[in-house]
């Protein structure tokens, strides 16, 4: 009997789950985050292995959902400098790299940078001839100066990645091994700047990635789990350790992302909304497939442009612990939060703060604390519950594709304050365990590729281009640890380019499947 | 020439002006145009080696001396892949220069929104030239033609395009439309974009020719719009004083189609009235750029006049590729230049020739009803 443990780091609390091979829940745990993560994690998976009463040998598996390298980024800790290197010379000389970023993150992240010859069309055609003696160069001086993380970015990498790969395979030769690779066709999609930056913050975090890897491993370690370790990713699919390492920025939106997942499974739906209200904020997104539809714009990290794949979500400021008030004789609901403090500050918990648990606690729709406590007039609660439904009724609409009622599934702690109807709504689910959704859509998450390409049609058929596009989805989610006899393609886009003749298309396509040594009934 | 309604007036760009022009060229592009994010980079970078650029206005122009409109031609998403190196900007400029046999004395933009209202920005500080307040359009349109200097007789040709390579052509053509289907084929074998020098003009020749005050105007709208996200002003009035325009319709984006034809996106939003228009239906149709906005069955507003959709609630404008259902919008008109309304005007952009079937209504007469005409008459 092999079991799974499901770990998330999220801002107020860190939950876990252990699930059997049916994927069962055996057991759940809730603590709040501790400053040194580490001995939260180890705390909370400790409880729930007790609870469960699982051997720590039989867990096979334990996967990871963290902010951790977010919060570097957003708070500018720990992070390395990167030499930049890009190819397409004399192609795009008129903007360097990392120009429109925060004067304070270019301080911590820049290093020595270089525009070098190299690079493609759209259609593929070289725009110049890599130049290996000067890719050379520019990486001694680089190493002779003491750095040791690289992005490289090719013009056009989503076409043709041969010169990114080619420049890897010189900073592999002359690092020999010391040195950390970011290469942008693997991380982001077209749109140079954003994916260059997108390969730059992803070589800037390449420590901390390795610092909270080999925490998470040891944390497990000290209390006898010797499973395999996945870290969760934004687009609700897993990366072994060492792919975590490579690829750390791809865990940034992993929290909302995990959530979504789990209420897919909780509610064994594939595609609805989902609201995940936490304590202070509500995450509302769009399960398409059994995935988290993905933001089709450019999404700002730490103030940096980039164009890497993230969910679409839409987040508000209510919550269980959203306070609410009359302020010159208007109603207000959040966005303040009594946030982690709710069992002092609620009244419900004898605190003198209104929020939205006492409401809902007060309309008899939940039993927590003492219902008597809350001082708050019959028509004040009413009005606020009717305003915080109206701000999730919004919410829900603004992110559906069309008019039709859709089902949504609530989760996370403070769903307790959704009312049994929704507008817009065809009906609402509550799984059981909704309150760790986040911890279970780490812990039954899939392993997936992703290819996202232009593709000339001039020489070569529609089918051609989609069925390369599959087969290179198909491999990438194999090569992130994926068992082939259960990848399925789930997403495919196709998009034509804009004021161009010559029939050029760009293809987007995912493919996943159920991490290799996994048996699921 | 509306230089009357500008509220604000600067006499150089600089990297703060920058952004506020940007910001408001997407308002009169349309939903198209493409970004002006690359160009405003460009244009920054520049201006931190060379300094600001002066915006010279159209009377205070010397009589000899030539102007030339600077602009990117082809995909805008081969423009954000594949950067410019920043010297094409120069060779297109000193090849009309050299064929001409006559100075350049300022340079211009050929649109005013989207992304070639920053691009010769950046051309004008690398050269150390100033940069004329005026364009050819007014708004951005998708080929060479449609712009008043067209209308106004002069030829676009001598015109040269350069690619990032050092690869330059200098292009001479018996007409305007000629131009148009040469020199895409050439951006097409450049790689999909090129950086373009067109319609020299010699200074004494500009003042009817161009359309004047419209790059101050741009940066008004961005001001407000800048402005407005700090708060403490009826950002929508502001807006509409800016523009000379006015709020046709208020709704949420119910439907959004889309179809390729022939290298352009076409489509139609659909939006259901809010507030005042609660209970009113509105068509959007678009090609890259909004096109027609149809009310309850009777067009509303078309093209040459501006159509911008806006994010209600934080104002900003929304591309054709970013609309989406649930969308809270503002259906922003602006009247078109007085040029585009000419019968030649009309012929060239009006709605026929985007392939609607009816008559151009200027937006200050269009609405419910009374002058309406029934779409497809």
């Amino acid at each position: 009997m092999g079991y799974r443990l499901g770990i998330d780091v999220g801002g107020t609390n860190t939950d876990a789950v252990v699930l059997d091979e049916e994927h069962r829940v055996l057991a759940k745990a809730k603590t709040p985050v501790s400053r040194d993560v580490v001995s939260g994690i180890r705390a909370v998976v400790a409880e729930v292995l007790q609870k469960s009463g699982v051997d720590p040998a039989a867990v096979t598996h334990a996967m990871l959902g963290t902010t951790q390298v977010t919060n570097a980024i957003i708070e500018r800790r720990g992070l390395a400098p990167v030499a930049i290197l890009r190819l397409g010379a004399p192609a795009t000389r008129a903007v360097g790299p990392l120009a429109a970023w925060p004067s304070d993150l270019r301080e911590k992240v820049e290093g020595p940078s270089a525009i070098l010859p190299g690079g493609v069309e759209y259609d593929g055609r070289p725009i110049s001839a890599f130049d290996a003696e000067a890719v050379r160069r520019f990486v001694r001086e680089a190493l002779d100066q003491g750095f040791r993380a690289f992005a490289v970015t090719g013009v056009f990498s989503p076409v043709r990645n041969d010169d990114e790969l080619h420049a890897a395979e010189i900073i592999e030769h002359e690092a020999g091994g010391e040195a950390v690779l970011s290469l942008s066709y693997e991380i982001g999609s077209v749109g140079l700047l954003e994916r260059e930056n997108a390969a730059v913050l992803n070589a800037a975090v390449s420590g901390v990635a390795a610092r909270v890897t080999e925490a998470f491993r040891a944390a497990l370690e000290s209390l006898d789990v010797r499973a395999e370790l996945f870290l969760s990713q934004n687009d609700g699919t897993l990366m072994s350790l060492d792919y975590a390492r490579r690829y750390p920025i791809l865990t940034v939106a992993c929290g909302p992302t995990n959530s979504i997942r789990g209420a897919a499974f909780l509610s064994r739906r594939r595609d609805a909304v989902v609201v995940d209200v936490g304590g202070t904020s509500t995450d509302v997104g769009v399960l398409v497939s059994g995935f988290p539809r993905e933001s089709a714009v450019a999404v700002e990290i730490g103030g940096v442009r980039t164009n890497f794949r993230m969910p679409d979500l839409i987040s508000i400021g209510l919550g269980g612990g959203s306070r609410v008030r009359l302020e010159a004789g208007e109603l207000r609901v959040g966005p303040e939060s009594v946030g982690s403090a709710i069992l002092e500050e609620a009244q419900v918990f004898g605190g003198r703060t209104l929020t939205m648990t006492d409401v809902v606690v007060a309309r008899g729709m939940a039993s927590l604390g003492d219902p008597k406590r809350v001082t708050a007039e019959a028509g004040l609660l009413e009005a606020a519950f009717r305003k915080a439904v109206a701000m999730v009724e919004e919410a829900v609409d603004r992110i559906k594709t069309s008019a039709a009622p859709v089902p949504v599934v609530a989760v996370g702690g403070g769903s307790i304050l959704l009312p049994d109807r929704l507008e817009g709504a065809s009906e609402i689910d509550r799984p059981e365990h909704y309150e760790v959704a986040n911890a279970i859509g780490a812990a039954i998450a899939q392993v997936s590729g992703t290819v996202d390409r232009i593709f000339s049609l001039e020489q070569r058929s529609r089918e051609a281009a989609l069925s390369e596009a599959r087969e290179s989805a198909f491999a990438e989610a194999v090569r992130a640890g994926a068992d082939p006899k259960t990848v399925e393609v789930i997403e495919v886009e196709e998009v034509p380019l804009a004021y161009l003749p010559g029939n050029a298309v760009r293809v987007k396509v995912k493919a996943a499947g159920r991490l290799r040594g996994v048996e699921v009934s | 020439m509306r230089t009357a309604e500008r509220k604000w007036t600067v006499a150089q760009i600089d990297e703060a002006v920058l952004d506020d022009l940007a910001l408001g060229a997407t308002v009169l592009g349309t939903g198209g145009g493409g970004d002006p994010y690359v160009g405003c980079l460009m244009a920054r970078e520049a201006i931190r080696r060379k300094g600001p650029v002066p915006l010279m206005d159209v009377e205070a122009l010397p009589e000899r001396g030539l102007v030339v409109p600077v602009a990117m031609m082809g995909a805008p998403t081969v423009l954000v892949e594949k950067l410019p190196s920043g010297e094409e900007l120069a060779r297109v400029v000193r090849a009309l220069e050299r064929r001409v046999g006559r100075p350049v004395v300022a340079l211009m933009s050929a649109e005013a929104g989207g992304v070639n209202s920053t691009i010769p920005v950046a051309a004008a500080a690398e050269l150390g030239l100033p940069l004329l307040d005026a364009d050819g359009m007014g708004r951005a349109f998708p080929e060479i033609p449609m712009c008043s200097m067209h209308l106004a007789g002069v030829a676009a040709t001598p015109m040269a395009l350069a690619d990032e390579k050092g690869n330059l052509e200098l292009l001479e053509t018996v007409d305007n439309f000629w131009t148009e289907r040469l020199s895409r084929t050439a951006t097409v074998a450049m790689g999909g974009s090129s950086i373009i020098a067109l319609y020299p003009m010699e200074a004494g020749q500009v003042r009817g020719a161009v359309i004047a005050g419209t790059i101050g105007r741009a940066i008004g709208i961005g001001r407000v719009l800048r402005e407005a996200r700090s708060g403490g002003f009826e950002v929508l009035e502001a807006l509409l004083d800016v523009t000379g325009g006015r709020l046709l319709f208020a709704g949420k984006v119910v439907d959004v189609l889309r179809r390729t034809q022939g290298g352009f996106v076409r489509g139609t939003a659909s939006l259901d009235g809010t507030g005042r228009d609660e209970g009113s239906v509105l068509r959007l149709e678009f090609q890259n750029e909004n096109l027609v906005a149809v009310r309850d069955g009777l067009p509303l507003a078309s093209v040459p006049d501006l159509l911008s959709v806006l994010d209600a609630e934080t104002h900003t404008p929304i591309t054709t590729e970013g609309l989406a259902y649930g969308q809270r919008v503002e259906l922003l008109g602006i009247p078109s230049e007085p040029v585009w309304r000419t019968p030649q005007g009309l012929e060239l952009v009006g709605p026929r020739a985007f392939g609607y079937d009816f008559d151009f209504i200027p937006l200050e007469r269009g609405g419910s009803g009374e002058r309406g005409l029934q779409a497809g008459h």
